[in-house]
Formats: C-alpha cells, structure tokens, sequence
C-alpha cells in the first residue's frame, strides 16, 4: 500500500481530499442521480433471456380446453361464497375431490394489533383449503404451488374457477414430476401466511393455525392468480414481495415467454411496453416503471399474494388479470393455457431457479438491470458520506499530526468527553425505541383520552414522538450545559456519517430501492450539516424519514396517473403508517423496524447537531 | 479510579443481564460470529446430557470443550450466565491490575503524560467490558469467555513475577486450546528481563530458567492432562478436542479463515493444507520473539492477536481479546497511519456478516462467496491493525532511541 504508507504522498492525497471535499461532494451526488436515471435508457440495458437450461429448450404445446366450464363454475362459486358468507369450505372440499385432488384444510386465527381500516378487519378468522395433486410416477419429493386467494365480493371468482379447472386437466396429465399444491386462501395474505409457516413448521408471527395434515415435499416454485373477469385484456404481473425481495428473473422471462408465444399481452407495473426508446416519451414511460418498481420494493410490503413465499426461498410470482378498454381481448382458455405451459416449464426443473439474477430493476418485461448496474449509483451517494467523514478526521486529527516531532509530550487538543458523544446517541435510540414500541402499547390509554379510533391512535401516536423528538436537543443541552465543547460536534457528526454509512450500505444489499430513497434524501442534508444554521434546520425537517414517505406517496400516485390532492394525500401518508406497523406485526416487514430503530435516531443525532451547544 | 471502574462493571453487568433476559439470547446464541464448536453453550449442554447419561460426552462428534470444562458447569449449570458474567470482571480485574503494574516495570512512560497513563487501565477495562463483541459472546454463553479469563489470569500472573502461577494458567490456557503454547516465549522472555538474566544461549543462567520454567509448564500440563484423564477415564478427549482443532472436520462457516478453502479441496491434499494453515499460528512466534526480545508485553499483544487471526475457529470473542489491549500503547496512537479506514473497515464488515448471512442462508440470493469476501476483509483489517501496531512500534522505538542518544551526546 505504497500510496498510503509514503507520508509525502498520503500528505498530498489527504490534502486534495480536503480541499476538493465540496466539489467532489457534489459531483458524486449528481452523478449517483443521473446514473439512477440514465439506468432506464433501453441503450444501457439488457435484454432479458432465459438462463436456466431446463426450461429453455423444450417445446411445450398447451392443449387445456375447459375455458368455458371454468366460467361457469366461477358463477357457481360466486353463489356458494354469497350463501355462506365467506370461504365456502365444504363446496371447494368436494370440488377438489371430485377432481381427484387430496384434499386438506387449514384454520387459522389471528388478532391484529389494532384493527385494520383498508381491509375492514380487526380478529381474523379463516381456513384455508388446498388439495394435492400427486405425481403419478416421480418420487414425492418436490412440490409446486399454485395458489388463488378467495376474497370477499366479486373479485376473483374466475381465479379460483380456473384453479379448478386446471386442477381436473392436470389430473388426468402423466408428464408430471413433481407434486402440484392447489391452494385457495382466505383473507389473502394472512392465510398464506399462516399455510407457508403450517407447512415449514414455524411461527414467527405468532399466528394461531392448526398443522397442515398433508404435505407434498420442498416447494420449488408458486404462482399466485388474480383474475376477476371473464375476458381480460392484458395480464400484469407483480414481482415486489416482502421486504423488498425478487423472486428470480427467469420467473419473469418464462412468463414474458409464454405471454409472447400465445399472443397475450403482459404489462408490468400496469404500463405496456413501448418501442420508441429513443423519444422523450419513450424514456418517461420506461423511467415510469422503473420508478414505480422502485417505491413498491421500497415500502416492503408484499404486493401479491406471492411475496410471503420467496422469504421461504420459493420462487413466486402473481398474475394479475385487468380488464380495460382495449380491442383485443383474451378468454379463460388462453389464460389457462398461460399457465399450463408455466406450471409444465417449471415442472422440468432440476433444481431450484438459481441461474438468472435475484437483483435486478425491469424498466419494461424484455429489459432489465442487474445489480452490477444499479448499485454504482448507490455506492456514488454513499462514497459522499465517507468523503466528509474522512474529512471532518483530518481536522480533527490535524492538531496532533503538527506536534508529530514534538520534543516534549504534545499537547492533546481538548479533547471532548465521550459522554458529550454517546449521550445524544444514547437518546436518539430511545427516543427510536419508543416511536418502535409506544405506538402500538399506548393504543388503549390514547383511544380513552381522546375520540379518535385505535387505527387513528397509533397511528397518530406514532407522528407525536417522532415530532416529540425534534425537540429533544434543546432538553439534552440544558441537562448538559458546559459539556459540550467545539470539537464536540465535529466528533458526533463523525460517528453519526459513519453510522449512516453502514446503515445505508447494509439496507440497499437487502432491498436496493429502499436504500437508495433514503440515501438520496439524507445524503445531501447529512454531510453538509453544521451547528446553528437556521436554513439547515427547515431543509433536515424537509428532508426527514416522515417527509420523504409523504413525498413517496405523492410520487406513486401520479406514477399510477391517480394525482391525489393534498388532504387525500395526508389522509395516504396516514394508511401506509398504519399498513408499515400491521405489517411488521403480521407478516415480519422490516421496514417499520428500520425506520423507527435505526434511520429515525440516525437523524435524529444529525438534528442534536444542528443545535449544539 | 474505583468509582469509575464500579460505575462501569455495574453498567456492563446490566447490558449483559438485560440482553441475557431479552429474546436476544436465542438468537445471538445461534449466530456462527459468535459462537464456533468448540465453544458453543449448546454443545455445552449436549454433553453435559451426555455424562448425566453416563456415556462419554465425546461420543457422536458433538461436544469439543475440555473435561475440566464440563465438570465446571456440571456444578454450576445454573448458574451459568452468572458465572460468565463473574468472568468477565475477573478478566476486567486482571486487566485493570495488570495495566497499573505494567509501566513501573516498563520505562518508557516518559512519554506519555502521568494523566493519561493513570486513565489507561480504565479505558482497558472499556474496551473490553463495553465491546459489543464481548457482549455478544457473554450473552451466547460461549466459552471462550473462560478462556480469554484464563489468558487475562495468565498474564496478570506473568506480571506480577510469580513463575509458578504464570506457568500454571498458561498450561491450563494451552490444555483449553492448543494455540496459547506460543505465548510461553514471550512469558519466558518477561521473566529473563525481570529477572535480569540476558537472553544469551551461551549462558548457563539462562538455560537454567528456561528449564526451570519449562518444567513447570509442562508438568502442569502433564498434571492437567492426567486429571482429564481420571475424571472421565478414558484418552477419548485429546482426538476431540485437540485432533478437531487441528484437523478442523467441522466446516460451518465463521469468520476465520479456513472452512471456504477446506469445503472445496480435495481429500487428497486436506493433510497438507492442514498443516500450512495451522503453521501460521505458530509460524511467527521466533522471529517475533527476536525481534521483541525487549518488549515481551508487546510481544504476548502481537501473539494473542495471531492466534485470534490464524486459528481453526475463531469467533469475536477472541478478537475482543487483544483489542482489550490496544489501549495499553495509547502512546503510538499518533503515529498510527490508517488507523481511520482500518476501523471503518472493521465496521463495516463487523455490520455486513449478519446481512450477508441472511442474503446466503435465509433469502438464497447470494451464496458462499459473498461472506467469505467479507471475511477477508474483516481478517485483512484485523491484519492491517496489527501490522499498523506493530510498524508504528518499530518507529515510535527508533525515534525513542535516536532521541535518547541525541540526550546522551549532548551531555
């Protein structure tokens, strides 16, 4: 390491650092953004193929029929849901027997931390059904699932008809090599989730579910199907799954394949794909859906119900059936045919899909970028945050390096006390730990002080402490007054860019986007930051955790051309709080932890910074 | 110096018994960073079962603690978290003594100022009770908590001057892990300085003290090892416990060097491989010895830092162990080149081995490779801090002496 050993030119390195600290400063943050941008323009992408050798060669021809009979059947299903009120378990029971399945249920209870206002419920009660479908002539150990939610009302009555369908076409099939789970959940993502931890014998969400009676092997791949039509016009798929996390690229290729092969059309994030790249509007448009994909894989929440599986090492993804206003329409039977030809791919698999990326940003379904590509953009903001680090070091450090041939003992700048540091980070991670824990406990004492429902309490509760901590440093400085010393400042600010470094690091290697959005938000606002400047304080509040969700929001509602007005979008902000906290509780999200535990007190110490005695 | 040192032991016992009671401890148990075979508490309690059942707790490849070891916790199985806890002081008590002895032997305080150094065995005393890595690896109920007790105990002993004592605990450190048996030359060369007698292989005073010394080493050993054998009747433990850690069988991934090259040679060349991974440790001890031959202190640091680099199956707790001690040479902070991004290194990985274990294990996205790059790295770092040490040392000594002899030609 001659460049850092040689102390005439570690001296020059060090001194060009700090003198173009700013400079460089601002070009990083500049380029992380344009690269960011630049990722959606089709020359820089690639397009996307097929990796995995099992699926791609073979020539499958579909040959399901029974469009028509799954139609009708969906009727009848609708009927038998409105008569009993909810999952008409006996009906899907003997359906499924009748088509030769093993059938089996599941009933699970769980009661959500406070009632929840988008789905209307409070104390969950449900029961799963799902019927095995045996491999006639292969070992039993690998499985497939393919799953179809039951929810209440008109919507996908179709899909469970289809499942149906398919179910009774299979059977009478011999190719197959693995077994086939056909699964019907109720209250969607709850009853997946308490099928996935029934079936893999764990419980890490404390939910109450009776063990599944029947099993079928590991999983290697799930589809999810939503489809709430008769005819549809185009077939979207969603990829987002929990916590930020992608099933594999070839679930996406294979789909994007067979959708090419029988003519129907597939969009992703709802937008088609365009041609022109080369036009402003082309650009916008693929920008637009990879922008789209971003804040979905940012906020953690499962989009579909297949995102719980890929936390099991499942490869799933959910087709989406829409019905919009276009000419060509497709029926039952291409669909069914879509998805015979998948489940037959993946039936051919060896192992599980691991060839194509697990990271990756889809601009359109035949481009994508992998992580090679978009994590420069990341590493350029996060290189900003090192740079002033390394920087505010060498002033520190620079009174003792000019005593470097001192004779007699040099003299040790005054240095401040450790507890002038640690004291703001102790509290800033109180304060983090109560706006983790207050909310959700304090429900009942806030529902009896004051007339707001418990939805409203926690969630206003939530907002009370995080404002409650902007506050903060004017009570720590006159509990500490005469601690604090110049240096004092410099030395937190270090602690604190180093903890957001790593902070920020660790959260994009597990889900990028989030990563991103707060580094491009905090960045700038966090190395630029000192003591006592009035505009770096309106800019922080701008710029924190809470605004940058609200700016999310209003982001993603003109991305999906439903602009919402201000009152709506504070109403927005309100519910995804509210959906953060329930699914962290329900399903293990991490973002709400992230957020309140670790990114909150991190500002917060930059905030202690701003008002320093 | 008491209040301070009262106020921090009350603050880490009531980290540790917080974290000990918290749904934490189920998980940090279970964390390969932390815990390894040799000294994990599950395997502990396995073969604690085992002997309760009256069949060898060697049996079925689980349990590679030592006899002494399971004997200890046959009596205090309940108490176990409290006797980690107390070993934890009685390590912090040996480093508080140890540090206020040290300099009245060592010479070399004219450089550092009476304040700082009186703060210096408290700020030990921080390092290691307050290390997140000590932390971690009390709340796991890992052994090596005991061991690094052992090798504080053996040097406080080595400091003091009592041969008999240090000879003792270094034998029961070496019958615990075999590594320790490099620090005998540094011990051995502590007491030739404090005993005056020169490290000349011509003399006889010098042949005579190493014998004597080596004697009561090995007949501690000897001792030891004897004991092991009647309590559990049988030689079963020494291919268990010393045949594992040579022959490393056991590829979990940690954060030492050796499963990622193991898990992919071929049988064929494990032998060899074996022995040059295992050379390391004791490798650098004589050309380390020669060239510290004045600062056997020193010396024991470097040693302690090796084995914790070098060995089968290190966890952070060995690493907390000679970090314990950077304190101690406060006076070549200075001169530490790097010491900024070595630490950010450190940081940064210490951070990522728990992601990228999740992103290999638990999300399938990412496999071996990812966290044996972070090894490395975190392996490299733990390097660069010790060559960095050890360079600014050698330069920080040079200057002493030109300065020394500059004083010297000037009267």
């Amino acid at each position: 390491m001659g460049l850092l050993s040689d102390p005439n030119r570690r001296k020059a390195l060090t001194g060009l650092l700090t003198r173009l600290n700013t400079p460089i400063c601002i070009v990083c943050y500049l380029a992380g953004i344009v690269w960011f941008m630049g990722l959606a323009f089709e020359p820089f992408t690639l397009r996307t193929y097929m990796s995995e050798n099992a699926m791609g060669s073979t020539m499958v021809e579909e040959r399901f029929s029974s469009g028509e009979r799954a139609l009708s059947l969906a009727k009848e299903f609708d009927a038998h849901k409105r008569k009993a009120g909810g999952m008409p378990v006996e009906w899907l029971v003997k359906a499924m027997q009748s088509r030769g399945l093993e059938v089996f249920t599941q009933s699970f209870s769980r009661k959500l931390p406070f009632p929840d206002e988008n789905k209307e419920r409070y104390m969950v009660r449900g029961t799963n059904v799902y019927g095995i479908l045996r491999a006639p002539r292969a070992p039993r150990t690998e499985a497939l699932v393919i799953t179809a939610p039951c929810s209440p009302g008109n919507t996908n009555n179709q899909a469970v008809a289809l499942l149906l369908a398919l179910a009774q076409y299979f059977r009478n099939q011999i190719y197959w090599a693995k077994d086939i789970i056909f699964l019907v959940n109720e209250h969607d993502l709850i009853g997946t989730q308490a099928w996935l931890e029934g079936y893999h014998h764990t419980n890490i969400t404390g939910m109450e579910y009776s063990p599944l009676q029947g099993r079928a092997g590991s999983i290697q791949a799930a589809l999810s199907l939503e489809l709430s039509s008769d005819v549809i016009t185009s077939l979207d798929l969603v990829l987002e799954g929990l916590n930020g996390q992608l099933p594999n690229l070839d679930l996406a290729n294979l789909f994007y394949a067979f959708c090419q092969k029988l003519g129907v059309l597939c969009t992703i994030q709802g937008k088609l794909q365009r041609n022109d790249w080369d036009t402003a509007e082309g650009y916008t448009h693929a920008a637009q859906t990879m922008m789209l994909m971003v804040l979905k894989q940012a906020c953690g929440r499962s989009w579909g119900d297949h995102g719980l599986f890929l936390r099991y090492h499942i490869e799933a993804a959910s087709v989406r059936g829409i019905n919009s206003f276009r000419h060509y329409k497709t029926d039952a039977t291409t669909i069914g045919r879509l998805l015979e030809g998948m489940v037959r791919k993946l039936n051919n698999l060896l192992e599980r899909l691991h060839q194509s990326y697990f990271f990756y940003l889809l601009p359109s379904l035949s481009r994508f970028v992998s992580i090679g590509y978009y994590m420069p953009a990341f590493g350029l903001l996060a290189v900003i945050l090192l740079l002033r680090a390394l920087d505010l070091w060498v002033h520190l450090g620079a009174p003792a390096l000019a005593a470097v041939d001192g004779v007699t003992e040099a003299e040790q700048p005054s240095s401040p006390g450790v507890l002038t540091v640690l004291t703001p980070v102790v509290i800033s991670h109180l304060t983090g730990v109560a706006l983790y824990l207050l909310p959700v406990h304090l429900q009942e004492m806030a529902v009896e002080h004051f007339p707001v429902s418990e939805t409203e309490a926690v969630v206003l509760t939530a907002i009370a402490i995080y404002t409650a901590g902007l506050a903060l440093p004017h009570n720590t400085q006159r509990l500490l007054s005469g601690e604090g010393t110049e240096q004092g400042w410099k030395v937190l600010k270090l602690t604190a860019l180093l903890y957001l470094a790593v902070l920020l690091g660790c959260t994009a290697l597990i889900n990028f986007s989030l990563g991103f959005i707060l580094a491009v938000t905090l960045v700038p606002i966090t190395a630029s930051i000192t003591p006592h400047i009035a505009l770096y304080a309106v800019v922080m509040v701008l710029l924190s955790p809470a605004f940058t969700i609200l700016y999310c929001v209003f982001i993603y509602q003109e991305l999906i051309e439903a602009p919402v007005s201000v009152s709506e979008g504070w109403m927005l902000f309100l519910s995804v709080i509210s959906q953060g906290i329930l699914d962290h509780a329900l399903y293990g999200s991490l973002v709400y932890p992230l957020l309140a535990l670790f990114i909150y007190p991190c500002w917060l110490m930059f905030w202690n910074i701003l008002f320093w005695n | 110096m008491a209040a301070p040192l009262t106020l921090l032991l009350i603050v880490a016992v009531t980290i540790r018994a917080v974290l000990f009671r918290s749904s934490l401890a189920e998980l940090i148990s279970a964390r390969v960073e932390v815990v390894s075979p040799l000294n994990a508490w599950k395997r502990v309690v396995e073969g604690l079962a085992l002997l309760d059942l009256g069949v060898s707790p060697y049996s079925g490849d689980v349990f590679h603690e030592t006899p002494l070891m399971i004997y200890l916790f046959h009596f205090t199985v309940d108490y176990a978290e409290i006797v980690f806890i107390v070993s934890a002081y009685f390590f912090r008590k040996q480093k508080y003594a140890l540090e206020s002895d040290r300099y009245s032997a060592d010479c070399l305080e004219l450089l550092r100022s009476p304040k700082e150094m009186f703060y210096i065995p408290l700020k030990v005393a921080m390092f290691y009770l307050l290390n997140p890595f000590t932390i971690l690896s009390c709340v796991a109920k890992s052994t090596c908590g005991l061991n690094n007790a052992i090798i504080a105990l053996f040097i406080f002993c080595t400091l003091k001057g009592s041969a008999l004592l240090s000879g003792i605990l270094l034998a029961l450190a070496t019958y615990q892990s075999i590594y320790p048996l490099t620090l005998f030359a540094p011990a051995l060369l502590f007491f030739l300085q404090r005993l005056y007698i020169p490290v000349n292989l011509r003399r006889s005073s010098f042949w005579f003290f190493t014998l004597q010394y080596a004697f009561m080493y090995v007949g501690s050993l000897v001792v030891i090892t004897g004991l092991s054998f009647f309590l559990l009747g049988s030689w079963d433990f020494i291919p268990s416990v010393y045949g594992f850690i040579f022959s490393v069988p056991d590829l979990t991934p940690n954060i030492g060097l050796f499963w990622y090259f193991f898990a992919e040679m071929f049988e064929h060349f494990r032998l060899f491989f074996s022995c040059v991974f295992q050379i390391n440790v004791f490798f650098y001890t004589i050309p380390l010895s020669i060239k510290l031959k004045e600062h056997p202190v020193f010396l024991i640091f470097m040693q302690i830092a090796i084995i914790s680099i070098f060995k089968s199956y290190p966890t952070v707790g060995d690493v907390a162990l000679y970090m314990a001690f950077l304190p101690a040479w406060s006076h070549l902070y200075r001169f530490l080149r790097n010491i900024f991004l070595v630490s950010c290194v450190l940081l940064a990985c210490s951070a990522l081995f728990p992601v990228l274990w999740h992103l290999w294990i638990y999300a399938g996205s990412a496999n071996s490779n990812f966290y044996y790059a972070i090894t490395l790295l975190f392996n490299f770092g733990q390097v660069k801090v010790f060559t960095t040490t050890w360079l600014t040392n050698c330069e920080w000594k040079n200057r002493w002496r030109n300065k020394v002899s500059l004083f010297i030609n000037l009267y």
